[in-house]
């Protein structure tokens, strides 16, 4: 393919996108995770046609990160999460990072097993990827693809595994983050208490069939949250064994957080990360220090226009690094 | 001279074992022809086969059936067809095995009331329902339902036989699954154990206290032999002396009777070669005296595979011929002639010490863990990496596979040069029939009373305090299904998917692996993006462990390797392909239904948009549907004779990068 042709093909799969054409979303994050030279140019074109100056503001999926320790449920609970979401007609992709191990290269994408939708309903999508070098964090692609296909789906979930890392990476990209613990997970507890996590938007605890324990976990809970003056921070208690419960209401609380936050601010701030991040990916500290520092290279960054995508504010960067000081 | 009283000789000879052969296919009434042929070669017990539906809950029209009905054993929708299959067997003194798992309840329902209707009360029928739901979870797949409510089925199924058919076997605890996933003998003593006492602590829970001495005597093993039969044999015998330790010192039974390890067995088929298949009835007869030789621990019912286990379903001669080798085993050796011939062996003695001391300390890992049921995860795990190990050893040449690995070169065999290939082929109309003679069957039986007794038992389900047999006995009298009952109980317990087992370790590159990574890694490189590798299951075909082995090999030469598990259909293997952008797709099926099943896949893959991902196919095919495969459109087949796991690697790495006009050194 010469390079109109892929400028041609990366805009055109981001127009289908635009236009809520959810059939184009496997293609799309085939360019998007691919490092080929040629994909990668066809991969920037195709975000540039979904930033917000093309799409007339903010992308309208509602990107939620889920996280939480392994062996909670989390599976378990965006199954049933998906079904709700999908009774009320939503569109919904889920990105799975699995943080398999890497020592051979290769790695066992096994979460997507656990996620159940009607293979048959095209409204719903998911496609997992290996968490690469960065153990326990996202995959490289992962946050371009959330960008992506928040402009397609109506919600868009990002499902890391770990605590006291994971959900920090997520924050920097979900419009909302849920952590997922089950009871007498004591160890989150006390990484809420001492800071070593930040307090989610959402903390949903499953398994709340296990009544005795799922009362004392809650009550630590609570009294954690208030201890820390964490008013804003929504408590959802699930189970997912038949008779699912607090589904419902969770989606609620998802969406109620949503409602009161200022997406363009939380958006504008993901997408400045992303650029730096960017950035120092492709030219270390080295490239850093030409900028100022990281400080120095936030603070041109938040001078720079709101609208702004990821390629052109990471080319900007890049630019600035080449002038003369 | 010694004396008479001194004889080496047993006063009389020991009665033969009982001897079965595991049969059924298509429906009741070509089975149940088969059977009566069977018994009248001198076979003294049935074994019945069920098709894959039966086993996993489904009835022969749903989606997920399409392509098994009737494949590896017999279809059983209702009580009509139990009928059908037990026509003309006298059931007050035929003894019959089931294999049956996840809706072990039911098809003992089914049992029941077939008698009833000969007139037999329940109390005289004899016979064994398998019953073990963990194997299921660690390797065999046919499980239904989630861990907590599959044990309480298993605890009610036990209790009420315990009650009302003291004669019948309520469970057999099998090792004979795990040693087919790669077990070696400590974990299969040791996981089988942990299994038992699972079960144990399940039912102490629902019965009278009184009743565990009776329960605990009713209890019986399920064991696999391999061709290593000397060890085998001392496995054997340490599962004795635990059996028998347990017994005493954990559940209190007092009867010295009741602890003995009374155990069914079917030999190996993990070994069984597609190369040079005669050398399998060799193997057979070895793997049968480990069951045999010692009197201690002998064998109470023997089912021995057939000679072409490897490369399709057996015909009746098939299994006539292993019938004989259990007959010339009792009636024309010596056999059963004497006392236990390892007494007193310090061999065997060491043997047995060696196995007892590493199964007691497997067992004490998985009691740590908090039982079998909570374990799974870990045992699964396990069961992986030995079955990687084993897998190793035969592709470096240091385990002998002799025709496969070692002295392969062979003249043509005769035995597979008929028409039939050599093997049976089941009726392709068998799954039609079998719908329409179920929609009769829901047309004519009086629905009320269906819907009242699937009414009641859904309540029962609901109500762990009751024993769901009563009620499941109420909806087989009534007529329902077995699509119906599962379903009924799908809906109060919810559905389960087992573990994979495979996300845990790492193998130690060996050079060969090193450099296929190397290759993996250039080809990703040119790609753009990692070579990304679908393995799929498609249909009820739980037999996961090649699947498995094939993902842990994948992954380890450095590809992305999507598994989903077991039981998918074409649509969910195609959405996910296309989703998941893979770059090639690889499919087991060894259930005999890649004739429907691949096709279906394929049409699904052209629906779904991802008509251009080459598919791959592996399991147990055989040479004439392999070509039909190539010929749809299949870019490759593989056969339980393509044991080496790196070349198939290699033969995806080019298939990949012929695919996207990427040239490679693997070829060259």
């Amino acid at each position: 393919m010469n390079r109109t042709d892929a400028v041609a093909a990366g805009r055109e799969l981001g127009r289908r996108l635009r236009e809520r054409d959810l059939t184009a979303a496997p293609a799309a994050l085939n360019l998007i995770e691919s490092r080929a030279p040629n994909a990668r140019e066809q991969a920037q074109e195709l975000l540039v046609e979904l930033s917000p100056a093309a799409l007339g503001g903010e992308a309208p999926g509602h990107v939620i990160g889920v996280t939480g320790p392994p062996g909670v449920g989390k599976s378990s609970l965006l199954s049933r999460l998906v079904a709700e979401w999908r009774r009320r007609e939503r569109s919904v992709a889920v990105l799975a990072v699995d943080p398999s191990s890497r020592r051979s290269g290769g790695s066992l994408l096994g979460d997507r097993v656990r996620i159940e939708a009607d293979p048959h309903d095209k409204s719903v999508f998911v496609r997992s990827t290996a968490a690469g070098d960065r153990l326990g964090g996202l995959a490289p692609a992962t946050r371009s693809a959330a960008a992506a296909l928040a402009a397609a789906f109506d919600v868009v979930v990002i499902e890391t595994v770990g605590v006291g890392q994971s959900e920090t990476e997520v924050a920097d990209v979900a419009d909302t983050v849920a952590v997922v613990l089950q009871p007498a997970s004591g160890d989150v507890l006390q990484f809420l208490k001492a800071g070593i996590m930040e307090v989610p938007d959402v903390l949903v605890l499953t398994k709340a069939d296990l009544e005795g324990p799922a009362r004392r976990a809650l009550a630590d809970l609570n009294a954690a949250l208030l201890a820390l003056g964490a008013t804003g921070t929504e408590l959802c208690a699930v189970s997912s064994v038949p008779p699912p419960t607090g589904i419902d209401s969770l989606a609620e609380a998802l969406e109620a957080h949503r409602a009161k936050l200022d997406l363009p601010a939380r958006r504008r701030h993901a997408r400045r990360r992303h650029a730096l991040d960017d950035f120092i990916a492709e030219h270390g500290e080295r490239g850093l220090r030409r900028l100022g520092g990281r400080l120095e290279a936030q603070r041109w960054l938040e001078r720079q226009e709101a609208d702004l995508d990821v390629p052109t504010l990471a080319r900007a960067l890049e630019a600035r690094a080449e002038e003369p000081r | 001279m010694a004396s008479e009283t001194s004889s080496p000789r047993l006063p009389e000879p020991d009665r033969p074992w009982m001897m079965r052969t595991y049969a059924g296919h298509s429906d009741a009434r070509r089975s149940n022809e088969l059977y009566r042929r069977n018994l009248e070669k001198g076979q003294t017990g049935l074994s019945v086969a069920f098709d894959l539906p039966t086993q996993t809950g489904y009835d022969p029209d749903h989606e997920l059936a399409r392509g098994e009905v009737g494949k590896v054993g017999v279809s059983i929708a209702h009580r009509g067809d139990m009928a059908t299959l037990l026509d003309q067997i006298p059931l007050d003194q035929m003894n019959t095995s089931m294999t049956i798992n996840a809706t072990a309840a039911w098809v003992l329902a089914l049992y029941v009331v077939a008698a009833e209707e000969h007139d037999v009360a329940e109390e005289q029928l004899q016979g064994t329902t398998q019953n073990d739901i963990l194997k299921e979870y660690l390797s065999r797949g046919t499980y239904a339902f989630p861990p907590g409510p599959s044990m309480r089925l298993i605890a009610d199924t036990i209790a009420y036989t315990v009650q009302h058919i003291p004669k019948w076997n309520p469970i057999n605890i099998c090792s004979y699954h795990l040693q087919e996933a790669g077990a070696t003998p400590v974990q299969e003593i040791a996981f089988a154990m942990s299994n038992a006492i699972a079960v144990l602590d399940a039912v102490k829970q629902r019965v009278d206290q009184d009743l565990m001495g009776s329960v605990f005597g009713r209890i019986s093993f399920f064991v696999n032999a391999g061709v290593r039969f000397i060890e085998e044999h001392a496995k054997l015998r340490a599962m004795a002396v635990l059996w028998d330790e347990l017994g005493r010192e954990r559940y209190g039974v007092e009867d010295e009777k009741s602890r003995r390890l009374r155990y069914g067995v079917q030999v190996n088929s993990l070994g069984l070669t597609e190369a040079q298949p005669e050398n399998n009835v060799y193997r057979i007869a070895l793997e049968a005296l480990a069951v045999t030789l010692g009197r201690g621990v002998r064998a109470r019912a023997i089912q021995l595979p057939a000679w072409n286990e490897a490369l399709g379903l057996p015909r009746p001669w098939d299994q006539q011929w292993s019938l004989r080798l259990q007959q010339i085993l009792a009636y024309e050796t010596d056999l059963l002639e004497y006392p236990d011939i390892f007494e007193g062996s310090k061999v065997m003695d060491g043997l047995v010490a060696e196995l007892l001391e590493g199964a007691r300390e497997e067992m004490h890992r998985v009691a740590e863990l908090g039982g079998a049921v909570e374990a799974v995860d870990y045992m699964k795990a396990a069961l992986v990496e030995s079955h990687r190990k084993r897998w190793q050893r035969i592709e470096s040449g240091e385990q002998v596979a002799v025709g496969m690995n070692r002295f392969t070169s062979t003249e043509p065999s005769p035995l597979t040069a008929g028409a039939d290939g050599g093997i049976l082929v089941v009726d392709p109309e068998v799954e039609a029939e079998q719908r329409a003679a179920l929609e009769r069957w829901r047309s004519e039986r009086d629905q009320l009373a269906v819907d009242e007794a699937l009414e009641t038992l859904a309540r029962v389900a609901r109500d762990d305090g009751e024993n769901i047999m009563p009620a499941t006995i109420a909806a087989a009298r009534a007529g329902a299904t077995t699509g119906e009952w599962s379903q009924t109980l799908r809906e109060a317990f919810g559905e389960y998917r087992a573990p994979t087992g495979v996300g845990d370790a790492v193998a130690a590159p060996t050079e060969e692996l090193s450099e296929l990574r190397g290759e993996v890694e250039r080809l990703s490189e040119s790609l753009g993006r990692r070579l990304k590798f679908l393995v799929g299951k498609p249909g009820l075909d739980g037999h996961s462990n090649g699947a498995e082995q094939i993902a842990v090999r994948a992954r380890d030469a450095g590809m992305d390797v999507v598994y989903e598990g077991i039981r998918l259909t074409p649509t969910q293997i195609a959405t996910s392909a296309a989703q998941e952008g893979v770059h090639v797709i690889g499919l087991s099926i060894l259930s005999g239904s890649h004739r429907e099943l691949i096709p279906a896949v394929l049409d699904a893959l052209r629906e779904a948009g991802a008509e251009d991902v080459p598919v791959v196919v592996g399991g147990i095919i055989p040479d004439a549907d392999a070509e039909a495969l190539r010929a749809a459109g299949i870019a490759g087949v593989y056969t339980p004779k393509d044991w080496n796991l790196n070349g198939m690697m290699r033969d995806i790495v080019e298939l990949v990068a012929a695919r996207h006009g990427v040239e490679t050194a693997v070829g060259a």
